[in-house]
């Protein structure tokens, strides 16, 4: 399971900013979407669905963008990370 | 309820640093119509990727270039360029306009011909004239402009036999001010060989020597270069009444004036740096008229100007194909589009735009092509819109060469389609087949 860190702020405006690091981000609307639903520690397929119905795109193509969005979540250490084995 | 356009997830940190006074917009504008036919009508249409060309483009533009001349100097020919573009239906937009034609081979000299041009109204450049390519010129009473030695006697050899006496020019080449130097054209003016020439032909009696002609460069971002190059021609053709009392019929200035386009590495955008039309024709006009030469008696100016008047009325179309990571995390995407067809993308950072309205998130991009090949990259790095598969795309500027120096490798070449000036598509050159390309190969009997 994974989610947003507990102390990255989220403006309605979409702006990220991250205060361990200082570093601020800008985003866009869907962006925006899936990040709040990762605060809400929603799993990947309840963000699926709710993307999937109110954008047109399809559950696949939806979900190539959602991990290449993640890795670079994850490239910019946004992310805390749980392994469940 | 009507889903909304999705668009991919993206975030990017914001960096810190000193703005620039120059700073570019960061949104991208979509290219939604070409002369009013909507873009994703011709794709769906004529298939992705597409080669588009505004004759209404065309026309302006070259009205544009005359104005800048004619009202500038009193007799002005334009000859098309068929380097740059040869379809045929492109030269004769030219031709309709009063253009004659600028040929470099005896295929582009046929094509000419072919075209309805009258001989005497087809310039021949080039290093390459083989005998026939000259004996049908001579026959034609076309204007010979001669490259070395070789082929000036090469023509007197003709000549002999013709009868006719061919009407032949000089390709001069000369140091204008700008580097490189472009001196494997014709005769150099500084160190005697222009002259050299000159003497052999009016000495000899057999050519007619009608004119001179130089072609400075390409792309050349200096008019200034332009007032050097029409001042030496302009000295050369006085020198030759003077010695000789023969008026020289016309002084050419060649091609190279520059498109909009920004070429590579270079600090602002062509649209910025690149003289105006009105900056090349007031170097020339001005050059000639403040010569020596008599004002009553001018020499015709002609002009082979090329890439200027047709590179803004060509647009490729496409297709994104996917989007991938690169190793450094780098945003990747993959057109339709290689450098199979855009050509001049190996010196043009190409202005690539969505076909479709985007939010104002751009991301930096490495735009490659489809080929399998490493040095098939469109751009190395723009700010490019978030596009997705599928999502359609616009490059503008590209009327120029493209559609002469393409290469049929690993996939077939695309329609070509003209949008007149009353808004209608037609296509200018089908798509290629397999049938097509495989006709032109034989098998020998052992293999089949």
């Amino acid at each position: 399971m994974m989610h947003i860190k507990s102390n990255i702020a989220l403006s309605n405006t979409g702006f990220v900013f991250n205060p361990t690091t200082g570093d601020s981000y800008t985003i866009n609307q869907v962006g925006q979407e899936i990040l709040g639903y990762l605060g809400e520690k929603k799993s990947l397929e309840e963000i699926t669905s709710l993307m999937t119905s109110t954008y047109d795109i399809d559950p696949p193509s939806f979900e190539k963008y959602y991990f290449d969005f993640i890795s670079m979540l994850r490239q910019f250490e946004l992310l805390d990370e749980e392994y469940e084995n | 309820m009507e889903k909304k356009r999705f668009e991919r997830p993206f975030i990017k940190k914001l960096q810190a640093g000193m703005p620039s006074k120059f700073g570019m917009k960061s949104q991208a504008t979509p290219v939604t119509h070409i002369d009013n036919v909507p873009v994703p009508e011709l794709l769906a249409e004529y298939g992705s990727p597409l080669y588009v060309i505004s004759e209404k483009t065309i026309r302006d533009k070259y009205k544009k270039a005359s104005h800048a001349f004619t009202t500038r100097y009193p007799k002005v020919q334009f000859a098309w360029s068929y380097k740059t573009n040869y379809l045929d239906a492109v030269c004769r937009v030219f031709h309709q306009e009063g253009s004659w034609a600028e040929v470099v081979s005896g295929f582009e000299y046929d094509k000419a011909l072919q075209n309805g041009v009258k001989g005497s109204q087809i310039i021949f450049n080039g290093p390459d004239k083989n005998d026939e390519d000259l004996k049908k010129a001579i026959e034609n009473d076309s204007l010979i402009h001669i490259d070395h030695f070789d082929e000036m006697y090469s023509i007197i050899a003709i000549s002999e036999h013709s009868g006719k006496r061919p009407k032949v020019a000089i390709r001069v080449n000369m140091d204008t001010g700008v580097y490189p130097m472009w001196d494997r054209f014709g005769f150099n003016y500084e160190n005697g060989d222009a002259w050299d020439a000159i003497n052999r032909i009016m000495i000899n009696e057999k050519l007619e020597l009608v004119g001179l002609h130089t072609h400075i460069g390409t792309y050349m971002l200096t008019s200034d270069a332009y007032k050097v190059a029409a001042g030496k021609l302009a000295d050369l053709a006085y020198g030759i009444e003077r010695k000789y009392g023969v008026n020289i019929k016309y002084i050419d200035l060649g091609g190279g004036f520059a498109s909009q386009n920004t070429l590579k590495g270079a600090y602002y955008p062509g649209s910025d740096t690149v003289p105006s039309l009105d900056e090349y024709a007031e170097a020339i006009s001005s050059a000639i008229l403040n010569s020596e030469l008599n004002p009553r008696n001018l020499p015709t100016l002609i002009l082979e100007s090329g890439r200027a008047l047709i590179d803004d009325a060509g647009y490729l179309l496409g297709t994104v194909i996917a989007n991938k990571r690169l190793s450094n995390g780098n945003r990747a995407t993959i057109v339709d589009v290689g450098i199979n067809l855009l050509f001049t993308s190996f010196w043009y950072e190409h202005e690539v735009y969505p076909a479709a309205p985007v939010s104002e998130h751009m991301e930096e991009t490495t735009i490659y092509g489809p080929l399998c090949m490493n040095i098939d990259v469109l751009r190395e790095a723009i700010a490019f819109p978030l596009l997705k598969k599928g999502d359609q795309f616009v490059i503008k500027r590209i009327g120029a060469y493209n559609m002469t120096q393409w290469m049929q490798f690993i996939t077939l070449r695309p329609n070509v389609v003209l949008i007149d000036t009353n808004g209608k598509v037609h296509i200018i050159r089908k798509e290629e087949n397999m049938e097509l390309i495989r006709q032109q190969e034989v098998v020998p009997d052992h293999l089949k």
